[in-house]
């Protein structure tokens, strides 16, 4: 495999809140190769999304901080730089020029009151210095690109005047006028119906197959993940749990938390139905973990019906299960 | 025959847009001509993308928005046309559960306090009755006693989820509308509440009409399935029948757009195109034409009938019959 362009190293993030400190990302490590998509997987209030704005560093100062690691990452000069303590002015280089970021609410971050083709012009003068006509040209440009249908005419349009899939195309053209080397994708397709979602889904491996760009997607959908991942990452309360190529992830989970996730996607059975039977879902019993009060030992022991009492005396390691397959388990061998 | 609990004629729901004192604005149908049937402890999933009228059409039949024409009847009383003294009695028949369990809940009512406003409201039970069917509503939804107590911010969103449904159940409703009940929850707790729906239609013999748009979720629940595209029915039929024998092409591209959990991509997918039409102004003869991969002339002519083909299974499309669908 060529060298990371993204490797993160036992990050940790920590929020304050009124309730006490708030501990979001307990040590996460991720890597991420040019070119490939690693879809980060997890549910509210796993820290998928806190590691990834993270890696953007847009945690908001004074309420939340990088209270530890490393974010090493490979900038189009070669040269590898740790994000976490890059100075701002170098880091606004980097954000939205090689590091790109399309969000899950297409409304609130485009902005209303100006045409898109503007917006996506804006982008085009701020990070690559074009003049006025060669960024407008460019916007027609991009707008093509993520498969806009009359580009010159809808240039003009108001974000309101665009279905919601369309303005999740103007994210995507906005987010890639600078050739962005990492695309970070937190949830792009969530609110979108799921016709539209394959669309958008589609496009971004067409335009990563074009544009050779990595991506970090992150997602709840295991589905999703299988129609965009080359590896998985699956995060529970914090931490990562178990990451594999995305096939193994799909037919091979050895986390229980992984296995449980898979279970709860319904598969009807046709034959039993059609016997009148309808089996119960292997449902993952309790809620999630309570980021103040983080259980002992496991996050997810609380849930799990592999737990024993040694699985609450300290936090399981990831170990390698197989070639770039890692399980967050004490008992992975006992799982198949 | 025995009767169907709920008879929906010709059921149509219209708005009103852009009407202004100058201007007379124009009529989105948002539901038309939709008719159904559904018998006692029968589930039915309702899908199609936004716009498609699956959330007016749920609440129309409750009136909870008024329908402009058609006709519902609830064992053979015709709800549409109702006195509100009526409805009041009615609706103690049918009941709805909410997509989001964080806006639908009060959150200045105790759980004891919401879950016998009902009662109260249809002057069932004296005040220990109410305690104790509290208790009963608690335990039927898989929450503790002590849950009386507590209030609606205390407990995640999967328990409000299962807070709501026991509401719904309160007055011990013989159908209800799930609108969206799973779609605002983590998949791990989704699968509880589906687990839980499960059991009360087969405990309750509850008749639901499951709004959706997750297509395994139905699949799973439902014993028929109704497909809606912009306002109008374009297929129903029992759920084997609708998943693997569709008939109307957006059927097939709903199906084929559901993500699946397996890691070999499909490669013969119907892929629409665009997003939903105007429903101001919907295209002409087919409304479906206009993102159909198979639309010819002809079907900017004809508004295609529901037409019955086989045993409970209706399809609009004028080319139903020449052209295969059946997944690979």
């Amino acid at each position: 495999m060529s060298a990371k362009l993204l490797d993160i190293r036992d990050l940790v993030v920590e929020f304050r809140t009124e309730a006490g400190l708030l501990r979001a990302v307990k040590g996460v490590d991720l890597s991420i190769a040019a070119g490939e998509t690693l879809a980060l997987v997890g549910e509210s209030g796993s820290g998928k999304s806190v590691t990834s704005l993270s890696t953007m560093r847009l945690i908001p100062e004074g309420v939340g901080r990088i209270a530890g690691g490393e974010i090493l990452f490979r900038g189009r000069d070669g040269t590898v730089r740790d994000l976490v303590h890059l100075p701002g002015r170098e880091m606004a280089g980097i954000r939205g020029s090689e590091i790109a970021m399309v969000f899950q609410e297409p409304m609130t971050s485009l902005n209303p009151a100006h045409r898109i083709g503007a917006q996506i012009a804006e982008a085009a003068r701020l990070h690559e210095g074009l003049g006025r006509k060669a960024a407008r040209a460019r916007a027609v440009e991009m707008l093509k690109l993520v498969d806009i249908p009359e580009p010159e005419r809808r240039a003009e349009a108001y974000p309101h005047q665009l279905s919601g899939g369309m303005r999740q195309r103007v994210m995507i053209a906005i987010a890639l006028v600078c050739n962005p080397t990492l695309l970070i994708a937190d949830e792009p397709t969530t609110a979108l119906d799921s016709t539209v979602q394959l669309q958008i889904l589609v496009l971004l491996r067409r335009l990563q197959d074009e544009l050779g760009m990595a991506i970090l997607f992150i997602t709840h959908n295991l589905g999703v993940v299988a129609e965009i991942a080359d590896r998985v990452a699956v995060m529970y309360g914090g931490r990562i749990v178990e990451d594999a190529p995305m096939a193994e992830i799909l037919t091979a989970p050895r986390h229980p938390y992984t296995r449980g996730l898979l279970a709860s996607v319904p598969r009807t059975d046709h034959a039993a139905r059609a016997a009148g039977r309808r089996d119960r879902l292997q449902a993952i019993p309790g809620s999630m973990v309570d980021p103040l009060k983080p259980p002992p030992g496991c996050d997810f022991a609380p849930r799990c019906a592999w737990a024993q009492e040694a699985c609450t005396a300290a936090v399981p390691v990831l170990e390698g299960v197989a070639s770039g397959h890692h399980a967050r388990c004490r008992r992975w061998r006992e799982i198949v | 025959m025995t009767q169907p609990l709920i008879e929906v004629r010709d059921l149509e729901v219209h708005f009103p847009v852009g009407r202004t004192m100058f201007n007379a604005g124009a009529t989105v149908r948002a539901v038309h001509r939709v008719s159904f049937e559904m018998g006692r402890g029968e589930v039915v999933g309702l899908v199609g993308e936004s716009g498609s009228g699956k959330t007016t059409l749920g609440r129309s039949l409750l009136r909870l928005i008024e329908p402009t024409g058609g006709s519902v009847r609830l064992n053979g009383k015709e709800v549409t046309g109702m006195s509100p003294a009526d409805l009041r009695r009615a609706r103690s028949d049918m009941q709805i559960i909410f997509q989001d369990p964080f806006a639908s809940l009060n959150p200045r009512m105790s759980v004891g306090e919401i879950l016998s406003e009902a009662l109260h409201l249809h002057s069932i039970g004296s005040r220990a009755d109410r305690r104790d069917r509290v208790a009963a509503l608690l335990e039927t939804v898989g929450l503790p006693p002590q849950a009386a107590e507590r209030y609606p911010h205390e407990f995640s969103g999967g328990q409000r989820q299962r807070i709501g449904i026991a509401r719904a159940l309160s007055v011990e409703p013989a159908f209800i509308v799930a609108d969206e009940p799973v779609s605002a929850l983590d998949v791990s707790i989704q699968a509880q509440i589906v687990n839980l729906l499960a059991e009360l239609r087969e405990k309750m013999k509850l008749s639901i009409l499951f709004i959706g748009h997750d297509l395994s979720v139905i699949e799973y629940l439902c014993d028929r399935v109704i497909v809606l595209y912009l306002g109008k029915v374009m297929e129903s039929g029992t759920v084997a029948e609708i998943y693997q024998r569709p008939r109307h092409p957006y059927t097939r591209a709903l199906l084929d757009a559901a993500p699946q959990v397996d890691a070999n991509r499909r490669t013969d997918r119907i892929m629409l195109t665009g997003d939903l039409p105007s429903p101001v102004s919907p295209p002409s003869g087919c409304i479906f034409r206009t993102r159909c991969p198979f639309a010819q002339p002809e079907c900017a002519a004809t508004v295609p009938p529901l037409e019955t083909k086989g045993a409970d299974h209706r399809v609009a499309c004028i080319r139903a019959d020449e052209i295969d669908l059946v997944p690979g």
